[in-house]
């Protein structure tokens, strides 16, 4: 199907499922609840969960496919999220011109970071990448500040020209983003029960371009250029010794990945109409490169998982605050519950980097294939006999690093 | 060097895949919910949920726990608990201690890390997953001015936490936002006539800001209120934010012939930069014929504790201190310290307050509707909360009211007396046009209740 082989074409459809059902899958607890805490389905977190796939899986190309660490992602990111705050601001509300020059804007950006930081390999590379992101940063944070806002970022205003707008009159749901005049941000509640289930309109525009950005990248990863770029991480030198000239390449998954970064940031504006610099901070870099190795560097549907992950303990395990957690523990003796609240304190709330810093480091240590690998270990247990590579959920022809 | 094989059947089964998905959404929004309240979040039941934003890692994490520590005092003063606070000083006696409007008042929590991305997500999920009718808190004015715009489009009030730009109530303003604390001009106008009184009109000063947003408001306030009374700037320099040490921009300092040090700096920034300033023998040296000085737009009790023995001495302004003896401070100061045992500090302070006007708000308009609290709150006056007489200024949701200016004291009794009230200066002096050259290019629009 779509010029897919069979493994792959399941994993697409496994794909396709689980974010048009994402509302259900999420929200898995009764609204009332006590465990209703740890609902994830509700707008904000699932755009954000196919947002950040979306740049997961840009990063995966590059990481994984050719070894090439980039430490400095979120600067594409960034970039593409000024351009599109910027269509907004001055053309229309309508989130398609956004989308598009945030991936053609990122993607000239990435030509010119890659071009130059493509001349080294290594340690090198990532420290240049590194250097380039942090001085986006501080340019959008202070001395660029007439353009991007600068620790106050950008939002649309009223007082914005939005030419196209105005020329067809309104542009329709006033002033919000929207895809020809759908509200991004609109919701249809359904309730079952006890059970309440969101469907987002942005959610589901973040998704189909997410399911478009899978396949396209299913499609790079099997093609000719794909084992390009899987030479290029397994001998780089030995392929320049057979009259090869690498650098085209590295540099083409460079740009493609810097665009699919520029994709996420058009998509996080068209959510949430702002920008601010954080965005292309150093921390957000270092974030996808969690993403990616914490769901599994170099497999399919690794970053995506490592990305909801690590989108899911920001944004849930962050709110859990200690009157809730006494909550849970009311109904044991005194003693007891001020106990556990004192020993899980610490990991919740603002712990929560330190719950996710322990568990990337189990997955690293027991997992080092990424929560991938953890899947296919338990896929194999339920399996009578081993069946050859192409069976599992992700492409075993490379091993994750 | 690729190849991609599309066939025509597989092209077209593409195409009709992608053309069901984007018809998807328009299949379903006709048939959007909608609230039967006509606002956002109606609350249902017997409880109103309230979201408390507050930055609790990164750099301003102190404030933050102590906004949270004011946040939880004000819950449980609102719903009839402790002692009541400054409900009993407040000059509106709408708060019957039964919660808002007879519902018992919960709140969620949320980290902010004080990045405007952070901020905003979490603010969206307790607007989104949680139900929360308002949203408060904050202690940088780049995330104020982030929630501030996303309150708007979400239909819920704001209620600031710490933010001094004067961005927030300036070109950036926003019909569901209030702002309590003061601003940078208001600053800038309450220290003048001190600096005048203590250190002459005849002076040159010289500024180093903080590169970014707040530092930007702040030095132009200053420096504008400074020249009126006739000083003179020699120079203003930019400090990275990032920045720890600061000694390659002091010496300059000396050798520019200014005799008084500006540092628009706040929190981490500021406690470096004093400390080296003052570590570099400035406030020792005689230039002009006159004693160096140094001065801090805006103090905090915090930031005093940071910068140690530093402060003394050096002006700035505040807020609100907590050796304040009116009736609503001690009854604040006396509630905060039996709950957590020590004085609270103006971030506390600003949260605390806003957590009742809003509650009040609510109570007098008889709804939760944003439109009905935005009305309730233009142009209202009240009294009892620390800060003497005080207006929400209709035009820009800006309070208005007396602004401290602090020195550091010389001979502190304890790690929390750090600061003296110098000045109390009285708010016909720091009050501007709403149209005012600082605060220009803003647009309040229309309230808007969402849903």
């Amino acid at each position: 199907m779509l010029g897919l082989r069979k493994s792959d074409a399941t994993l697409l459809l496994f794909v396709v499922a689980i974010t048009i059902l994402a509302p259900f899958i999420l929200n898995p607890f009764p609204t009332n609840s006590a465990m209703a805490q740890f609902n994830g389905g509700y707008p904000d977190l699932m755009q954000r969960f196919v947002i950040f796939g979306i740049f997961a899986i840009g990063f995966n190309i590059l990481f994984g496919l050719t070894g090439y660490l980039s430490f400095g992602h979120a600067a594409f990111l960034g970039v593409g999220s000024y351009a599109a705050i910027w269509m907004m601001k001055l053309l229309t509300m309508n989130v398609i011109p956004a989308i598009i020059i945030s991936v053609i804007v990122a993607g000239l950006f990435s030509l010119v970071v890659g071009y130059i930081s493509l001349r080294r390999s290594g340690i090198y590379f990532s420290i240049l990448t590194l250097a380039f992101a942090q001085m986006s940063y501080s340019l959008a944070y202070s001395v660029l500040t007439p353009i991007t806002g600068g620790e106050t970022g950008l939002q649309p205003k009223n007082t914005d020209p939005r030419i196209l707008d105005t020329l067809f009159g309104g542009g329709g749901a006033g002033g919000r983003a929207n895809f020809f005049g759908l509200d991004m941000r609109d919701s249809y509640f359904w309730s079952v029960g006890d059970w309440s289930f969101v469907f987002n309109t942005g959610y589901y525009v973040a998704a189909i371009l997410m399911i478009a950005a899978f396949y396209l990248s299913i499609r790079i990863f099997r093609s000719p250029f794909g084992l390009m770029l899987r030479a290029v991480k397994s001998n780089q030198q030995r392929m320049n010794y057979t009259g090869l000239n690498s650098r085209p390449y590295t540099l083409a998954a460079f740009v493609i990945s810097g665009m699919y970064a520029g994709l996420a940031g058009g998509l996080l504006v068209a959510m949430d109409t702002q920008v601010g610099a954080e965005r292309m901070f150093w921390t957000a870099s270092g974030e996808v490169v969690l993403m990616a190795i914490l769901g599994g560097a170099g497999t399919l549907i690794g970053p995506v998982l490592g990305a909801g992950f690590i989108k899911y303990f920001e944004n849930i395990v962050s709110k859990i605050n200690e009157s809730i957690l006494q909550g849970w523990f009311a109904a044991l003796p005194d003693g007891l519950s001020d106990f556990m609240v004192a020993v899980i304190y610490p990991f919740i709330g603002k712990g929560w980097h330190l719950t996710l810093g322990l568990l990337f480091m189990l997955v690293v240590i027991f997992l080092p294939g990424g929560l991938v690998e953890g899947g296919q270990r338990i896929a194999a247990l339920f399996r009578r006999k081993p069946k050859d590579n192409d069976g599992g959920m992700s492409a075993q022809a490379t091993p994750a690093e | 060097m690729s190849n991609f094989q599309f066939t025509r059947r597989g092209l077209i089964k593409a195409a009709a895949a992608t053309g069901a998905g984007l018809a998807m959404p328009t299949i379903i929004s006709p048939a959007f919910a909608q609230n039967q309240a006509g606002y956002t979040n109606a609350p249902a039941g017997g409880t109103v949920t309230l979201g408390f934003n507050v930055p609790q890692s990164g750099p301003y994490a102190d404030e933050g726990a102590d906004e949270l520590r004011a946040y939880e005092l004000a819950v449980e003063h609102l719903n009839g608990g402790g002692d009541g606070g400054m409900m009993n000083t407040f000059s509106s006696k709408a708060l019957k201690g039964n919660g808002i409007l007879g519902k018992k008042v919960e709140f969620v929590t949320g980290d902010t890390q004080t990045k405007s991305d952070a901020a905003r997500a979490s603010a969206k999920s307790m607007i989104e997953k949680d139900g929360a009718i308002m949203i408060t808190g904050g202690s940088s004015s780049g995330v104020a001015v982030a929630v501030q715009a996303l309150c708007q489009d979400a239909g819920v009030i704001f209620m600031a936490g710490l933010t001094h730009s004067n961005d927030t109530t300036g070109k950036d303003k926003r019909a569901n936002g209030f702002r309590h604390f003061f601003n940078s001009y208001m600053s800038g106008a309450a220290l003048a006539p001190v600096l005048e009184k203590m250190y002459g009109s005849d002076r040159k000063a010289y500024h180093l800001t903080a590169d970014y947003n707040w530092g930007y408001t702040t030095e132009e306030a200053i420096k504008s209120s400074t020249e009126a009374i006739g000083w003179e700037t020699v120079n203003t320099v930019k400090t990275p934010l990032t920045q720890t040490d600061f000694s390659s921009y002091i010496a300059p300092v000396l050798q520019s012939g200014a005799d008084v040090l500006v540092l628009n700096h706040y929190g981490g920034n500021m406690v470096n930069s004093l400390t080296n300033a003052v570590q570099f023998g400035l406030r020792e040296k005689q230039v002009n014929g006159k004693n160096f000085e140094i001065v801090v737009p805006l103090y905090s009790r915090l930031m005093a504790k940071g910068a140690g023995a530093n402060v003394k001495g050096i002006f700035g302004s505040t807020n609100w201190h907590w050796s304040l003896t009116d009736e609503g401070s001690k009854a604040f100061v006396k509630s905060f310290g039996e709950k957590y045992g020590f004085p609270p500090s103006q971030a506390a302070h600003t949260v605390y307050c806003q957590t009742l006007l809003y509650a009040d708000a609510a109570e007098r308009a008889g709804t939760f509707n944003p439109c009905g609290i935005v009305e309730a709150l233009e142009g209202y006056e009240f009294d009892g909360l620390g800060n003497g007489k005080t207006l929400y200024r209709a035009e820009d949701h800006q309070c208005f009211k007396d602004v401290l200016v602090v020195k550091g004291k010389e001979n502190p009794t304890s790690e929390f007396d750090l600061l003296e009230v110098v000045e109390v200066t009285p708010v016909d002096q720091v009050t501007y046009a709403p149209d005012h050259p600082q605060f220009a290019g803003g647009n309040l629009g229309q309230c808007n209740p969402g849903a």
